[in-house]
């Protein structure tokens, strides 16, 4: 029922807690029948397109309904327009009367519109409702719902829900189509897994675990470098080739030098990085991640972007060849396979990522300190015997992040978190001095960081923040810059948006520094001297 | 019979009535103040005289001391006011002793309604409508959007949420004065007969209420209560404290605010609040709109609010109409 799901969407968007939304989302999924709860799976992962449907289907709905005077008034007020006509719907006269319609009964009439014919099916379907539900309908039809949900919480969701492991899941999802029929009767131990091999699917990355303590022998474990560019999955099936990110997203039209250089039936694992010397890199290699940002979030590439920024993957693994289903085989043959492979691949858009030779991992810390290259994050550690197997499993792949910088630097305001920490400050904005502060100096922000302190320090960190305020900005603080951080930090680069000229990779809070007075905190040279 | 009403004169700081040299609901002390109800954005402590009902100098009493030159009208008795003015004082339904204020003079009926509501209430009189030929209106929930459901359901959602959460307590926001006592009193007519527990600052007001009549049954300060005691309990506070270090001292509150705002999901959101109540102490856009149809003045004036979208109603049904731009009213939360 509509119903249903309109009270899913409400409590999700007031549940901010992460757990919350999953135990929402998986009792849904458990108490709803089929096909509701494949469409609103498919809703809530961006599934659902009803072309017939447009956000104007709904303003000219309401134009025949309301004032366009007091329409405009109302929806800027309430701010968004499917929830503006549903309040401003009018009750139906003889209201309740008509049951209100399923997820399926909407699909169905709204596939089978035209144009022409949407407003009328539409305006039907919100007189059987009330105003939650009309606000559901609307959101689903338009397919909106910007709710904050993400792809990937709902398919954990779904794996939380039957029993099932979320990377199984992933494997599967893939193939389907909404309502997901077939996945639900795999889920709910009906039917057999649905087939994969016959589609360029997305098959579930293997991750690794940050190194920490684990004594590594470099004879069962081979060094590699960890590439600072992004994770992508290369699909070659059928004759066609689709490129994908880390969640699963197709990315093919954001790089189609790559989706097009591929013409061996395979499935490569390597990251994505971009040519280029402007950022750092040498001559013909690697970029910095700066520079691959250029290419990222793109529907559609000019051929100037393509000249001036090609891209290219970096390959570290090989999980399917003609058919052949390699992820259960030990790394080393994989690696064999995969480099037995390379010459048949073109080698403007492919490379192998290299190994890297260390007697023990004392020579190793050497080699990972001296490494220069901007687009090297820092190395991973695979066990040579590994399975390529989906998610993060103990024992088989580390990686061993380059040491984080270093900085000092100053608080400069705070503001409130949100969920279970609404009532504390816990975003930090920090700064470095432009110059010497004894001789009239400012401080000038160069990062914002909300992790890397214990609940401990969190207590101290509101604390601190309320006893030192000078000014209040609605949710912001501003303090009177008298408390010193050490920041961590990845990388930083230049940038244009931020005062300060730099912009830090990953920045979190490394250490309080009660002992240290704000003056001899460091300055933006410093960090300048840093930018890769 | 309508003239012009050139004796009421709308200044940013209040409504003037220029015979009797008084203020109605001055944002400023004033010599001589008509006061429409208790609430802080109406009702200013310092004037040299101020009439208003007796619920209503009670409540300023408590909020600021003895004021000095407290005139009391009783609902529906005239009051001469000077200039040959009567003020007499109307229910207007919005919190104890709230009043619409009719002015009469030269022949002329004006009606100044402060804040009112007229969906029921337990804890005040309710609205009654007078005929006038000036009507000036307020217009805080004057957007379409705003159609207040029945408090009964709200309630219900209240009671519902506190049954399914146990082990956590349900820590109402609701503004101080009326919607805080209003939410008590609806609580007692749907069954719930345990005690409700306080944030300090309700209590003062829960008690004049009380004292004043009201019944709202076992009220208890929170403050010294044991957290593990607290699961299961009702919590009122006011909506600033919903999110703040105090309520820390509750076991795992279910966070809702009482408010007409709460209508709107974004509002919701901003307040960071799970359980949304629409529930407000002022006209929605029907009641707005009725009220104006059931008085059927000559003239309509809005005082503060979202008054654009009223003046283009009053424009669609052919009824004179201003907007004035009066300063200091709030309407957060409501």
């Amino acid at each position: 029922m509509m119903k249903r799901f309109a009270t899913l969407l409400d409590n999700l968007l007031l549940t901010p807690s992460r757990n919350g939304k999953l135990e929402l989302i998986s009792t849904y999924l458990r108490e709803t029948a089929d096909p509701d709860r494949g469409w609103t799976l498919a809703a809530l992962t961006s599934a659902v397109d009803f072309p017939a449907v447009k956000a104007g289907t709904v303003r000219g709905l309401m134009a025949d309904r309301i004032d366009p005077v007091l329409w405009t008034l109302s929806r800027d007020f309430v701010g968004d327009t499917a929830e503006t006509a549903s309040l401003l719907w009018p009750e139906p006269e003889h209201g309740g009367q008509e049951p209100q319609p399923t997820l399926g009964e909407v699909v169905t009439a709204l596939s089978r519109a035209t144009r022409a014919s949407a407003p009328m099916v539409l305006a039907g379907m919100l007189d059987r409702l009330d105003t939650p539900g009309r606000y559901a309908l609307i959101k689903f039809a338009t397919g909106a719902l910007r709710i904050g949900i993400s792809a990937r919480l709902a398919k954990v969701a779904f794996a939380q829900a039957f029993g099932v492991p979320v990377d199984e899941v992933e494997e599967y999802w893939h193939g389907q189509q909404p309502p997901y029929a077939d996945l639900f009767a795999w889920a709910t131990g009906t039917a057999p897994p649905p087939r994969t091999d016959l589609l360029p699917l997305f098959r579930p990355f293997m991750l690794a675990h940050p190194l920490e303590t684990e004594a590594i022998d470099l004879a069962d474990y081979v060094a590699e470098w960890k590439w600072d560019g992004i994770r992508v999955q290369i699909v070659n099936v059928g004759g066609e080739t689709r490129v994908y990110s880390r969640g699963g997203d197709e990315i093919s039209t954001s790089f189609p030098e790559i989706a097009d250089a591929l013409d061996v039936a395979a499935v490569l694992d390597g990251e994505l990085l971009v040519r280029g010397t402007a950022q750092g890199g040498e001559a013909g290699g690697a970029a910095s991640f700066n520079a691959l940002q250029q290419r990222l979030g793109r529907k559609s590439v000019s051929k100037t972007m393509l000249a001036d920024v090609p891209a290219f993957v970096r390959l570290y693994d090989l999980l399917i060849l003609e058919g052949e289903d390699l992820r259960d085989r030990p790394w080393s043959e994989r690696r064999g396979r995969l480099e037995a492979l390379m010459p048949c691949l073109n080698p403007e858009r492919f490379d192998l990522s290299q190994t890297i030779a260390a007697k023990d991992m004392a020579e190793l810390a050497e080699i990972r300190a001296s490494a220069r290259d901007a687009a090297i994050e820092g190395i991973m550690l695979k066990h040579r015997q590994s399975p390529y197997v989906a998610g993060r499993r103990a024992g088989l792949w580390y990686k061993w992040k380059r040491e984080p910088l270093l900085i000092d630097c100053v608080l400069m305001y705070a503001q409130r978190g949100s969920g279970k920490r609404s009532s504390f400050y816990s975003d930090f904005t920090f700064g470095c001095w432009n110059g010497d502060p004894d001789a009239g100096a400012e401080l000038l922000p160069v990062g914002k960081a909300y992790f890397g302190f214990t609940d401990e320090e969190l207590r101290f960190l509101d604390r601190h923040v309320r006893q030192h305020t000078v000014a209040k900005y609605g949710p912001v603080r501003e303090t009177d810059r008298s408390l010193v951080f050490e920041v961590a930090f990845d990388s930083v680069h230049l940038s244009k948006r931020h005062k300060s000229g730099v912009a830090m990779r990953f920045p979190r809070i490394n250490r309080i520094r009660q002992d240290k007075p704000a003056h001899e905190a460091d300055r933006l040279e410093t960090l300048r001297a840093l930018v890769t | 019979m309508a003239g012009c009403f050139t004796w009421i004169k709308a200044d940013p700081m209040g409504i003037r009535i220029v015979p009797a040299d008084a203020w109605v609901d001055p944002s400023r002390p004033v010599e001589r103040a008509l006061v429409t109800h208790g609430h802080a954005d109406h009702a200013r402590g310092g004037h040299g005289r101020t009439v208003a009902t007796s619920q209503t100098l009670a409540i300023m009493s408590v909020r600021y001391g003895v004021t000095e030159g407290a005139q009391i009208a009783e609902y529906h008795e005239p009051v001469a006011i000077g200039g040959g003015v009567t003020a007499t004082f109307l229910p207007a339904g919005h919190v104890l002793g709230s009043a619409q204020i009719l002015l009469q003079h030269a022949g002329e009926r004006v009606i100044i309604t402060g804040d009112y509501k007229r969906s029921p209430d337990p804890t005040c009189a309710p609205f009654t409508v007078t005929p006038c030929d000036l009507f000036i209106t307020e217009a805080t929930f004057g957007l379409p959007v705003f159609r207040h459901p029945s408090i009964r359901d709200e309630i219900a959602k209240l009671l519902a949420a506190r049954e399914a959460h146990p082990a956590r307590c349900v820590l109402v926001g609701a503004y101080a004065l009326g919607k805080a006592q209003r939410v008590i009193a609806e609580l007692r007519a749907a069954g719930w007969d345990q005690p409700v527990y306080l944030h300090g600052a309700m209590e003062t007001m829960c008690h004049l209420y009380q004292d004043l009549g009201v019944e709202l049954g076992d009220l208890r300060p929170v403050a010294g209560v044991p957290k593990a005691s607290l699961a299961g309990a009702i919590v009122m506070c006011p909506p600033s404290a919903l999110n703040d270090r105090w309520s820390r001292r509750l076991p795992d509150p279910l966070t809702a605010m009482a408010s007409g705002w709460m209508r709107v999901r974004q509002r919701v959101r901003q307040r960071g609040v799970e359980l949304p109540l629409v529930i407000s102490d002022h006209a929605d856009w029907d009641e707005l709109t009725t009220t104006i149809t059931d008085v059927n003045p000559a003239e309509t004036w809005i005082t503060h609010g979202r008054e654009e979208a009223l003046l283009r109603w009053c424009e669609l049904h052919q009824r004179k109409a201003r907007a004035l731009a009066l300063t200091g009213y709030e309407d957060e939360d409501d």
